[in-house]
């Protein structure tokens, strides 16, 4: 039995043989692949790993979503180094939609468990993005980091209702694998989650299905499991101004190693599924401030409908409820403030009471959480009607580094 | 509470009316029995005698006097458990009348020593003129009122009750205030989405923990619940115990003014029941005392009393509804009393098994109780 080997995804895509060793070495030579023609344009090829910003921000959300967090347990600072460099080299390699390791998959001798695990062998770069950032827990006196904290960087504050899981919460590294196939993500995840054995250890992960926001014009707005629309009024990566001002960490905001990067807030948000399905249509449009059915703002007939939130109705009572979710979270309400959202539906079977253990896995990005994500979602959780049909059961913030430049690692400025 | 407060407020949108309702509890009847005086009831623990079980239709008058050691509840119902009068924390020794309007038809008497359970039941028949026929819109008003005097008597015992419980707090008697915790809390969690409409009030009297807003003080039932459970002491509860009668009493006097609409009723029924979902089922409302078992019974009872009130109007409109529901209240009754343990309930330290077979007849009667709504509005 020969034929098994030769089938690697790599050899889809004609980059015969260029053998690239996990470790240091791989994380030198994988460069050559910056030079390959992008593919991007094709929705099912790679997606760019290299550039000034991590790829998985602004990208045009894919469909599916497997994150990890990881608890690093290892004490030594040069061990945490070489993990993040190896884990680049096999970024590098992983969304180009190729095998790890020098012999990938199925090359390699008999006699050796295969570098690659091979579930994604024969499926498409599937435009997978891997991100990752860096916890607050991760600046402790363990790496020497402490100093290097960012201020933005805050441990969240508790909001009103949350009722957090610490194991479903924090962690001191998060990996956030999208892709267009659900198998590409997670055969990322668990390859990282394999190199990083005896260094990091996985504190957590969660899949999700069904991107719950657009993050370009180009996509249709997706519709998340209470079944509206979601994400209309995200940021979109062709708002190219507002992205500087909200989600890209600016040189004067410092430190110097953020700057280019973003903070992401993770939130796994556990929705009362059955409970809102027993709702009338006019609360749950109510609740949200808009109609299920077009998604338009109450009041006006079109999803892109610009919101009117002084219409009233014949009897005085404004269109848009005042605890209205569309109210609470918008700019006008928060100082401006705004979010890059990435989240996805999440279902995780049913919990042993045979309620769907299903919510929204809510990611967002944004240049500074003390000025967006933390009024906002004090806002939100003190008023918002939603919150009789939620709860947020895990929460993280993780500081996200400038992109990788050929060469480099993720969140080498922080180390140097 | 459930996990945050305002919708209440939107769904309800309790408007306040000046107009008292009509104490359903008074004072000296007429003492003599020759068909159309008062019913006098002797309710004990184990007994509830009635002088007698025919009346004539119109205005009744049943004085109840409470002989038994356990405190008492006396109902009158109608076909489907609806309440037509009730008069509610009669004390050992002490007599309370109830004055209600009964039309001719077949009712059931009955006496809950305990307070809880279906209670010891008798007929009772009411004859006269026939019914006059009465339009949807008389239907819906008579549900409103109802369910209105089960409001004003369920917020009466909730002061008495919480007195109680609070003058044991601050006596210093940990294993009475145990006692009354739940006792106390069955009349709030039985009209919670009315209690939960006055804004502020419901965060202060029935926050669990993690509902405080930062910066604010937690307060209510839930701070006293920890505690007598954890700290196992009333030490340092007694400004929560004066706090929480204040609370209980501006909320009282909210209430008993609530004007409601049929549809709120509905509405009021079915988030009963989401509490019980979220709060009950998972044991995270009284985690400390975990006597989450009489809350749960006291949504179910609150949200039966609101559908109940609905029914004559709902009878012509859907039967097969209302048969439903009728078979699946009864259900859920007989789910919880597989718990029950003396006057109470046992601990809610269930199997996984165990809630999750709770959580199935609640959903059953859940999804049937949100149809309501929409029958109601319906034209
Ligand atoms: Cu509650």
């Amino acid at each position: 039995m020969t034929e098994r080997k030769g089938i690697s995804r790599r050899g889809l895509f004609g980059a015969a043989g260029a053998a690239v060793a996990t470790g240091v070495a791989g994380y030198a030579a994988h460069s050559a692949l910056a030079s390959e023609p992008s593919q991007a344009a094709d929705n099912t090829g790679p997606v760019e790993f290299h550039g000034p910003h991590q790829a998985g921000i602004t990208t045009p959300v894919q469909d599916r979503l497997h994150f990890a967090a990881f608890d690093v347990t290892t004490t030594s600072r040069d061990d945490l180094i070489a993990l993040l460099k190896e884990w680049s080299a096999a970024a590098a390699l992983l969304t180009a939609g190729r095998d790890i390791g020098q012999y990938g998959a199925v090359n390699g001798p008999d006699e050796a468990p295969p570098e690659d695990t091979g579930e994604a062998v024969g499926l498409p770069p599937a435009r997978l993005t891997i991100t990752v950032g860096f916890g607050p827990s991760l600046f402790d006196k363990r790496f020497g980091l402490a100093a290097k904290r960012p201020k933005a960087l805050v441990d969240l504050p508790h909001f009103i209702g949350d009722d957090l899981d610490p194991t479903r919460s924090y962690g001191d590294i998060a990996v956030q694998a999208c892709s267009d196939d659900p198998q590409v993500a997670v055969h990322a995840i668990r390859n990282l989650a394999r190199i990083g054995f005896g260094r990091v250890a996985v504190r957590y992960s969660q899949l999700g299905f069904g991107r719950t926001s657009s993050t370009s014009r180009a996509q249709s707005t997706p519709r998340n499991l209470f079944g509206f629309k979601d994400g209309t009024a995200n940021l979109k990566l062709e708002d190219a101004d507002k992205l500087e001002q909200q989600v890209w960490v600016q040189p004067e905001d410092g430190p110097d190693w953020m700057v280019g990067g973003s903070y992401l807030v993770s939130r796994r948000i556990r929705m009362n599924i059955e409970i809102w399905d027993r709702t009338s249509l006019g609360e749950q449009e109510g609740i949200i401030g808009r109609g299920k059915g077009t998604g338009a703002p109450l009041g006006k007939a079109d999803e892109f409908d610009v919101i009117d939130f002084n219409a009233k109705q014949a009897d005085g009572e404004p269109k848009i409820p005042a605890d209205s979710h569309v109210r609470l979270a918008h700019p006008q309400f928060n100082n401006g403030a705004e979010l890059l959202r990435r989240g996805y539906n999440f279902v995780d079977g049913s919990d042993g009471l045979g309620r769907l253990d299903a919510g929204l896995f809510f990611l967002a990005y944004q240049r500074d959480p003390r000025k967006q994500f933390i009024p906002i979602q004090n806002q939100l959780a003190k008023s918002d009607t939603m919150n009789e049909y939620i709860h947020h059961v895990g929460s993280a913030i993780f500081a996200c580094p400038p992109g990788v430049t050929p060469g480099t690692y993720w969140g080498e400025k922080l180390f140097t | 509470m459930s996990t945050s407060l305002p919708r209440r407020a939107a769904v309800l949108g309790v408007v306040i009316s000046l107009g008292a309702l009509t104490a359903c509890a008074k004072d000296e009847p007429a003492a003599k029995d020759d068909g159309t005086g008062p019913v006098s009831v002797k309710a004990s623990d184990s007994g509830c005698d009635l002088s007698r079980r025919d009346v004539k239709s119109g205005t009744s008058t049943f004085s109840v006097s409470n002989g038994g050691s356990k405190i008492t509840e006396f109902y009158v119902y109608a076909e489907g458990d609806r309440v037509m009068g009730e008069v509610e924390n009669i004390g050992p020794g002490l007599k309370r009348d109830l004055i209600v309007e009964l039309p001719t038809g077949k009712y059931q008497a009955v006496c809950k020593p305990g307070m809880v359970g279906d209670g010891i039941r008798g007929d009772l028949t009411v004859t006269g003129d026939a019914p006059a026929q009465v339009d949807e819109d008389a239907l819906l008003k008579q549900a409103t009122e109802s369910y209105q005097r089960y409001i004003n008597s369920q917020v009466v015992a909730l002061e008495q009750q919480t007195t109680e419980f609070t003058t044991a707090v601050k006596a210093g008697d940990l294993a009475k205030a145990k006692a009354l915790f739940p006792v106390a809390r069955t009349y709030y969690e039985r009209v919670e989405p009315v209690a939960e409409s006055f804004g502020d009030l419901d965060p202060k009297i029935d926050a669990r923990v993690n509902d405080v807003e930062p910066g604010t003080e937690w307060t209510g039932f839930h701070r006293i619940e920890q505690g007598l459970w954890v700290g196992n002491t009333t030490k340092g509860m007694e400004k929560y115990a004066d706090q929480l009668l204040t609370d209980v009493k501006t909320l009282v006097a909210k209430a008993k003014i609530v004007k409601l609409t049929p549809l709120q009723l509905a509405n009021g029924a079915k988030e009963l029941l989401d509490e019980v979902a979220t709060g009950k089922i998972t044991g995270e409302e009284d985690r400390y005392s975990h006597t989450d078992l009489w809350d749960f019974q006291a949504n179910v009872e609150g949200s039966q009393a609101a559908v109940q009130a609905l029914r004559p109007a709902l009878q012509t409109r859907d039967t097969a509804l209302v048969t439903q529901l009728d078979t699946n209240f009864k259900a859920v009754f007989a789910a919880v009393d597989k718990y029950r343990e003396g006057d109470g309930f046992k601990s809610y330290n269930l199997t996984e098994a165990e809630k999750k077979a709770l959580s199935q007849v609640v959903d059953g009667l859940a999804e049937p109780v949100s149809k309501v709504a929409g029958v109601i509005a319906k034209k």
